[in-house]
């Protein structure tokens, strides 16, 4: 399973970013070419992507570009920038409804018939930013069998519905947030949460990575370089946690050996969510 | 493609380079190639800029670059976005820009 605990931003047109960010080694690197460019830029910053995606450091990691809306003039150039690059997944911003996500995957598929990638390879994300985003979101993240993820973008959203951040419990983006991860589930797909803009505060940020990994986000988007190695030792299990998942998968693998369908382990059964979420405290507690 | 007016793309940032362009007025193709690890790299800059000119069929324009350090990918997109806004360029032709 593709662990998405870390999509790290870099700005398209930021040379020493595009040159460097790998280092790092977010789980996803997101090349972005909506709002952190300008205008002006957006046509350099479109062929530093381009080349950025043909490197051979970024072959061994997962590769995002944020397109601009399908509301601007800029998006279909961008598309055929990031698919003729080679990127594994296109994040689009703002998504209101499904068909935006259908009206994407139909340019998709024309570029990739285009330069001869294969039909399907490339994979989809929607970023949620309004209320209605947010209400449609079962339908955005079902649009097509291409969305391997969702991801909740909280600046956009709280000006929408007329609010601003808070510290806490951050009450303002519970509803949001707890519709999106379930739009997510259902879809079987995976959920990022919103960026943490102050990239001095680590003690926020802890606070707001907490509360996404106890809801069930597989992460969050990521503006500084600084937060990754936060967020993955916040999402790491403990030790007592790996001991145990280590226990159930011996006690399953020695049920199986026996032909037992089920075995208990400390009074309680071990069946097939218990080695599921075994296998992933495994695999977190590996990549930590 | 010929460069019909001057342009700029880039910066002068650290791993970024400046690439400004403009007709040479004599039917040649000039490059001048300045950097800060012009010992080390100024080969390997220049064949990345021809290889780039080569690809998108310039063969008239002066083009200076200013380097600080940029990885031959970010090379070969700033040449390429300067040569296509002095080209005046809307259209791209993607095979000529891997």
């Amino acid at each position: 399973m593709k662990l998405r605990r870390s999509m790290l931003f870099v700005p398209g047109d930021n040379a020493a970013m595009l040159s460097t960010s790998f280092v790092y080694k977010p789980d996803s690197i997101m090349f972005d070419l909506e709002d952190a460019v300008a205008a002006r830029e957006k046509d350099s910053a479109r062929l530093m992507v381009y080349q950025a995606l043909q490197h051979p450091a970024y072959r061994d990691i997962e590769t995002v570009v944020r397109i601009n809306g399908v509301d601007s003039e800029f998006w279909q150039k961008d598309l055929e920038a990031a698919i003729r690059g080679g990127v594994d997944i296109v994040r689009l911003p703002k998504t209101e409804t499904a068909h935006d996500i259908q009206e994407l995957e139909t340019h998709v598929e024309r570029i990739e018939k285009a330069c001869g990638r294969p039909i399907g390879e490339t994979k989809l994300m929607a970023a949620i930013e309004s209320a209605s985003g947010v209400v449609n979101a079962v339908s955005i993240a079902t649009a097509s069998p291409r969305m391997v993820a969702i991801a909740m973008a909280g600046f956009d959203y709280l000006v929408d519905m007329h609010t601003r951040r808070s510290t806490g419990w951050e009450p303002e983006l519970f509803y949001a947030r707890a519709a999106v991860l379930h739009a997510a589930r259902a879809a079987k797909i995976d959920a990022f949460d919103v960026v943490y803009g102050n990239v001095n505060d680590d003690e926020g940020f802890l606070r707001e990575v907490n509360i996404a990994k106890q809801l069930g986000f597989n992460g969050k988007s990521l503006i500084h370089p600084k937060q990754i190695d936060l967020l993955h030792k916040a999402y790491a299990p403990t030790e007592e946690e790996v001991s145990h998942a280590k226990r159930v998968l011996e006690a399953a693998e020695e049920a199986h050996r026996k032909g037992l369908g089920v075995v208990s382990l400390d009074g309680k059964m071990v069946d097939p969510p218990v080695i599921h979420e075994a296998e992933m405290a495994l695999q977190l507690a590996e990549a930590a | 493609m010929k460069v019909v007016k001057e342009a700029i793309s880039g910066t002068l940032e650290s791993s970024d380079l400046l690439v400004k362009v403009e007709p040479s007025g004599k039917g040649t193709r000039d490059i001048v190639i300045r950097s800060e690890v012009m010992k080390q790299f100024g080969k390997q800059i220049r064949r990345v800029v021809i290889d780039t000119l080569d690809k998108l069929s310039v063969s008239d324009g002066l083009i200076v670059i200013e380097d600080k350090g940029a990885l031959d990918c970010v090379i070969r997109a700033r040449v390429q976005a300067a040569v296509l806004r002095g080209c005046g360029s809307q259209e791209l032709d993607w095979g000529r820009l891997s």
